[in-house]
């Protein structure tokens, strides 16, 4: 399964809530696209993802807009 | 003791977090973070938006310490909730707009909330004896005790031997003697335990993580308030006091106006909630109109726009105003000049 998030013009941490909550309702294997524009978020969700066990598969920037392509484990660290 | 005790620590960011959350779990306790989310938080915003400080770091402090200590962080929106503590603090506000102590009281409730519901055992912080003015006093810590709920399952460890002995010293799980006295203002005793733990990259001490504590801000936040004719606000309120001169010509409107690139960028993600006037053909700031506005005061709105823009010195300025339907209009008006600004036009 693949989700899209519309994370754009959030702030940090909201971002990385946004992504925290919609992982909870995702299973292991499953990807989710984080669309931001919050350059903190490059450092935040790949930050979040490592502590809480999950993968970024990919950083992809176009000018402002920022997508962060996340890789949902078990969730075991 | 039965299996591995679990606490929640509550993690700012800053160093006597870190320090707190440490010390237990270097007394073998099972630590995980939590960090609640209430819209004032400092968290390099501003190091986000301004162009000229994307040099800074832009690391949440909160992930980056749970990440040096190896433990889980829970970030939890609380907007809504808090809302209540900023416009009813049953404690009162210190000098600025913050309600310290009702802060604390409300995030240690949340977290007693959080592990009576995932099964932990015992909150900890990094609060320290006669630090903060209202928060962190002798006299107000057991009010944070007992009016939050967490009681005797409340851990200080940078401060725990200063205090009564708390469940999980009573029941064994901790260890008293391991637990500090610091107390006071002075940094030196936690930068000593930072360099004994090999912390050395942490974020500043400053006591200003919360934007309710600056002065500014909080003239901002009250100004908010007076305009609307009463006391509420609402995310994007509160974010957007975060950014840009703030300037407001007549009681019925203000405007938002950028004072650089990151700033303008930031602003346009709000250009279809607020009528918004930008320079035509001129380098210059975008600003949005927040309150309601005839035509007398977007002339006068876009002569104040000009004044911050390339075009300040011309003679008459193109400026493109555009509603909140994306309808456009260009007026031609003359900048203001800087003597024509009184300075209580500015918030």
């Amino acid at each position: 399964m693949k989700l899209e998030l519309d994370a754009r013009h959030l702030l940090c941490p909201l971002p990385v809530i946004r992504t925290q909550d919609a992982v909870k309702h995702l299973q292991a294997g499953d990807k989710l696209l984080v669309h931001c524009t919050d350059p903190g978020a490059i450092h935040d969700i790949p930050t979040w993802c490592r502590i809480n066990g999950h993968i970024v598969r990919d950083i992809h920037l176009d000018g402002r807009d920022i997508t962060i392509t996340v890789e949902v484990t078990d969730g075991v660290v | 003791m039965s299996g591995k005790r679990k606490a929640v620590a509550l993690i700012s960011g800053g160093l006597d977090s870190m320090l707190a959350a440490k010390v237990m779990l270097e007394q073998g306790i099972q630590v995980e973070g939590i960090n609640f989310f209430t819209g004032f938080c400092v968290e390099g915003h501003t190091h986000a938006i301004r162009k000229q400080d994307s040099a800074k770091p832009k690391r949440n402090n909160a992930l980056w310490v749970a990440e040096q200590l190896g433990i889980k962080l829970h970030i939890i929106d609380v907007i809504e909730e808090y809302k209540d503590v900023v416009l009813n603090p049953k404690h009162g506000y210190g000098a600025n707009l913050n309600p310290c102590l009702d802060c604390k009281i409300f995030m240690v409730h949340k977290a007693q909330e959080w592990i009576k519901e995932n099964g932990f055992d015992f909150i900890i912080t990094g609060e320290v004896v006669g630090q903060r003015p209202m928060s962190q006093r002798k006299d107000t810590m057991p009010v944070v005790a007992r009016e939050s709920g967490a009681e005797d399952r409340l851990v200080r460890p940078l401060c725990g031997k200063k205090l009564p002995a708390t469940l999980p010293e009573r029941e064994g799980w901790i260890e008293r003697d391991w637990l500090y006295d610091f107390s006071g203002r002075s940094r030196k005793p936690q930068m000593a335990l930072a360099e004994k733990y090999g912390f050395t990259d942490y974020a500043q001490p400053a006591g200003g993580c919360c934007f309710l504590t600056d002065v500014q801000y909080s003239v901002k936040l009250a100004d908010l308030w007076k305009s609307r004719g009463e006391r509420r606000y609402e995310l994007d309120d509160i974010m957007l006091l975060k950014v840009g001169r703030h300037l407001r010509p007549r009681p019925h409107f203000k405007l938002i106006i950028g004072r650089e690139e990151g700033e303008n960028n930031f602003l346009e993600g709000y250009r279809k909630q607020f009528v918004h006037l930008r320079a035509l053909n001129l380098d210059g700031p975008l600003a949005l109109l927040d309150g309601v506005a005839n035509d007398a005061d977007i002339e006068l709105a876009a002569r104040l726009v000009c004044r911050f823009g390339k075009g300040r010195d011309a003679e008459e300025v193109e400026v493109v105003v555009t509603d909140k339907q994306g309808a456009t209009r260009v007026l031609n008006v003359a900048p203001l000049t800087a003597d024509a600004i009184p300075q209580e036009w500015y918030v």
